[in-house]
């Protein structure tokens, strides 16, 4: 069974229509990536998977249970939708770490507030703390970051800014993890590293879904790619067919553009 | 004649004290709950505390603090300060909390503006609830952009106590002000200006050691 089923997404924005009739589905340990020119509602489909945005219609359905339904008004209520967010783990293009943490307590902190929810937090509070702590450490490390957990946001450079947002998306264990353009906002000769990251997690069979302009990346690392164009999906199939022998027009007409650069 | 004025200006230092502090306490959560409320969502309650600010940022000071003083008891017929010291003080603070809370909530909302939407965004998709996001991520970093615009706005709180003079409060600048009354003496006056000075000085001090306490992150 899938772990998750997109049905019919629609967004509105006013009287535009950023998102049509979108649906998918994706299966668990698959890497999802979406391509497709800028404003064809890509960033606005992740931010709907993370409900930053409610869908005007259509369902999301993650391990068969229903999220979200645009026609079921009690799902959208932000304090329902606040845990359901926690299925999915979200990598902002300009990362959006907090500039008051260190990279350790970046990772940790949404942790920690959610262990005080736990019923036993008031008498293993120091355990619970310690055991959450470790989990951080582990993850940068895991991000190559052994060496910079107490440094603040400002004296990383952004390739290791993005990697300790992928720990803390991480961090929460999420069914599906979102990637929004994660190396759109770096220099060049930084990408490579958070690449190899996002590489990494792929052969452990992270389940994600990967909005990128890196078609060579897109093609080596995801199992499925979805092409887009005017908030439609235009074709979807395995990555490599997608790429090589694309079968729709605009698809071939897209990556021609993107090839000639 | 020296020791008898430092006791009156100490006297009067105190009130002036007392006034701001009080009016500080209360005027810094109702202007962080004024600025929430000039962003809400309801439209009714944004215009309502739209045309309050306007009315008294757009009126004196002093004549608001003689309404809020004299007004209840001549509309009431029964004044509602105790016509002594503590009254009057009481008054003056109420006056200036208003006054105060409407100026802090345009810089708390300046503060909260700052602070980038993915900020909120990133606390949001980590499950965080409004309160958390607001406590453990938006306001540190809401005070570290408000600091220089309310240290502006504090030390000019502490010069406004001296308009308490006009429901005769016994504050800093009417100590100094009634040896000129009383004896023509002048000093008295530059003296009281000493006491401002030492005063702002501590502040500004203060709020320099703010600022560098919050510049360990950008």
């Amino acid at each position: 069974m899938a772990i998750l089923e997109v049905n019919g997404i629609q967004k509105d924005f006013g009287s535009t229509q950023v998102l049509k009739n979108v649906s998918f589905t994706l299966e668990e340990g698959n890497a999802l990536a979406i391509i497709g020119s800028s404003g064809s509602g890509k960033t606005t489909l992740l931010r709907c998977l993370n409900f930053l945005d409610s869908p005007s219609r259509g369902s999301i359905e993650v391990k068969g249970e229903t999220l979200f339904d645009a026609s079921w008004q009690a799902s959208q209520k932000e304090k329902n939708l606040r845990l359901k967010r926690l299925h999915f783990g979200m990598v902002f293009q300009s990362f959006h770490l907090f500039p008051q943490y260190t990279a350790l307590e970046n990772v940790t902190l949404a942790e920690r507030l959610l262990a005080k929810e736990r019923t036993d937090f008031k008498q293993h509070k120091r355990d619970i703390y310690e055991e959450i702590d470790e989990h951080g450490k582990a993850l940068l490390e895991q991000m190559g970051l052994a060496d910079r957990i107490s440094h603040y946001p400002h004296q990383l450079s952004g390739g290791q800014q993005q990697r300790v947002a992928i720990a803390r998306a991480l961090a929460l264990k999420p069914d599906i993890l979102c990637f929004d353009e994660p190396t759109s906002a770096l220099d060049p000769e930084l990408t490579g590293e958070v690449l190899k990251v996002i590489r990494g997690l792929a052969t452990q069979k992270t389940t994600m879904i990967i909005v990128t302009h890196e078609m060579a990346f897109a093609r080596d690392v995801a199992d499925q790619i979805i092409f887009m164009d005017d908030g439609m999906i235009v074709e979807q199939g395995a990555s490599k067919q997608v790429i090589d022998s694309p079968r729709e027009e605009r698809t071939k007409q897209f990556l021609t553009r993107y090839m000639e650069g | 004649m020296f020791f008898t004025v430092t006791q009156a200006l100490l006297d009067g230092l105190w009130t002036t004290f007392q006034i701001f502090i009080l009016t500080l306490l209360f005027a810094l959560p109702l202007g962080l709950i004024t600025s929430f409320a000039s962003m809400s969502k309801w439209r009714l309650l944004r215009s309502a505390i739209q045309v309050i600010v306007w009315v008294i940022r757009g009126t004196p000071l002093m004549l608001q603090l003689i309404i809020i003083f004299y007004g209840p008891g001549l509309w009431l017929k029964h004044n509602i300060w105790s016509g002594d010291e503590t009254g009057r003080m009481m008054a003056t603070v109420v006056a200036f909390t208003i006054n105060y809370a409407c100026y802090f909530s345009v810089i708390f909302r300046g503060g909260i503006k700052s602070v980038p939407a993915g900020q909120r965004e990133a606390g949001q998709v980590l499950g965080m609830t409004k309160s958390q996001i607001f406590f453990k991520i938006t306001l540190l970093q809401m005070v570290k952009h408000v600091v220089p615009p309310m240290s502006n706005e504090i030390i000019t709180l502490v010069k406004d106590t001296s308009l308490a003079r006009i429901i005769a409060a016994y504050e800093l600048t009417f100590a100094g002000y009634s040896f000129m009354k009383s004896a023509g003496l002048t000093w008295p006056l530059f003296y009281t200006g000493v006491y401002y000075l030492l005063f702002i000085g501590i502040l500004t001090l203060l709020f320099n050691y703010i600022e560098r306490k919050l510049d360990y992150f950008r």
